[in-house]
């Protein structure tokens, strides 16, 4: 099916106590596209994001993967995204490397080569308690490199993240919709990659105390 | 699906083995306290004799209780517990393993330190067996019940209490037949039957606790 896009959303929306989180949302993402979401504090960035990832069921709406909608193929959408919050799901306990050989359990891609690449190269056994909050970043940015997901969702991905890794984080995107795949992202930075597409959502009347 | 279970299972078991020291926590308030009922009550062999099963039981319950509030909060707190609410796998089974960590953890030790507990507390040479199988199968029900507990209150602060007094009530069955196992050997009866109620018990909560608790774990994410 090349004529329909990878993910659609449709009319989507969200109550939380009673109260509509954002204005009705539609929209589509393409193969090979970056959308950057963009609204002020509480518009509902991660509230969209969270509910894409199915963290959260929509009040009304509906969300489609490849023509499908999620509800349906449910395994093979969540098979195919990628999502990368704000709390990076780094454990402080285990080292980088057992770190991302569990959150990238199903990866044939090596960890160390993932490592280096991020620039923690012989960090790999240090227990990340030891690691500062940009490497806990640079960690989960490793999964990355390591995934065959289709559809990236990345949450604030540069927080805490030095100059050099904004620019390995932008290549990593390019690279992968160059690849054929798709990336969602929630940032206030302008990217520097060309043929970023952005989508503004605004709080709904509700929020806004009317 | 066992891939989850086993995955889950043992990085559970290297995050305990990271922080032995909080992992052992529920066992030493377990020896701890049984060391101080002699000194509070009686040191007569005869009077602890009798209430020896009773105390073992009620210390194994807290021990558990202690441990089962930090079952699901630090994988909410780093947003691991989120990664695993939006993985494509069945949501019980590594629930599962979790909490089969979380009783290798908690109830094998008490198991294996409770017969030490019983030559404290003089109880009768009969009731050591019967002690030993009632904890293991016993602390395994309570792990399942209060992982049930931990699922619903893992969005709360101070869910602790609250913990308490949603799983208390659960509780008491186990605790009831895993004391009259221990009571019906000292007394010289059949203890199979109480011990069978027990593991009749467990059955029914690996079949249903994992469900609920990964129901509860996407129930309280929406907040």
């Amino acid at each position: 099916m090349p004529n329909t896009p990878l993910l659609s959303v449709e009319r989507l929306q969200f109550e939380r106590d009673d109260c509509n989180v954002f204005e009705q949302i539609d929209l589509t993402v393409d193969r090979g596209e970056i959308v950057q979401i963009e609204g002020p504090n509480g518009a509902g960035k991660t509230t969209l994001m969270r509910l894409l990832t199915t963290a959260l069921q929509p009040t009304s709406g509906t969300i489609s993967y490849a023509g499908q909608s999620i509800d349906l193929c449910r395994y093979e959408y969540l098979s195919d995204i990628l999502y990368l919050g704000h709390q990076p799901g780094v454990k402080m306990t285990l080292t980088a490397e057992e770190n991302l050989r569990w959150m990238a359990a199903d990866s044939n891609a090596s960890i160390q080569d993932a490592l280096a690449a991020v620039g923690l190269a012989g960090y790999g056994d240090i227990p990340c308690y030891n690691l500062s909050a940009g490497q806990h970043r640079r960690v989960a940015l490793a999964r990355l490199l390591m995934t065959d997901a289709k559809l990236w969702y990345l949450d604030e991905p540069f927080t805490a993240i030095d100059k050099q890794g904004v620019s390995f984080l932008e290549n990593c995107m390019s690279d992968h919709v160059k690849g054929g795949g798709a990336i969602l992202l929630s940032t206030h930075q302008d990217l520097a990659i060309d043929g970023v597409r952005k989508y503004g959502i605004s709080p709904h009347a509700d929020q806004r105390g009317l | 699906m066992a891939s989850g279970f086993s995955a889950y299972l043992r990085r559970d078991l290297l995050l305990a083995y990271r922080r032995r020291g909080e992992a052992a926590s529920p066992l030493i308030f377990f020896v701890m306290v049984s060391t101080l009922i002699p000194l509070g009550i009686t040191p007569e062999s005869a009077r602890l004799a009798e209430i020896a099963p009773g105390i073992i039981w009620v210390m194994a319950l807290l021990a558990t209780l202690l441990s089962t509030d930090s079952l699901f909060a630090s994988d909410y707190q780093d947003g691991s517990l989120e990664q695993l609410l939006i993985s494509p796998q069945l949501l019980a089974m590594p629930v599962l393993g979790k909490i089969t960590a979380h009783w290798m953890v908690t109830g094998l030790p008490l198991t294996l330190a409770s017969p030490l507990l019983g030559l404290m507390l003089s109880l009768p040479a009969e009731g050591y067996v019967p002690m030993m199988a009632s904890l293991a199968i016993g602390t395994a029900c309570l792990s399942l019940v209060g992982s049930v507990g931990a699922a619903l209150t893992v969005s709360l602060r101070k869910g602790g209490l609250l913990l308490s007094l949603l799983v208390m009530p659960l509780y008491m069955p186990v605790i009831i037949f895993g004391s009259a196992t221990v009571q019906s050997a000292i007394d010289g009866f059949a203890w199979s039957g109480p011990l069978a109620i027990l593991g009749a018990m467990l059955a029914a909560a690996i079949a249903l606790c994992p469900i609920a608790a990964a129901g509860a774990l996407r129930l309280t994410s929406i907040n």
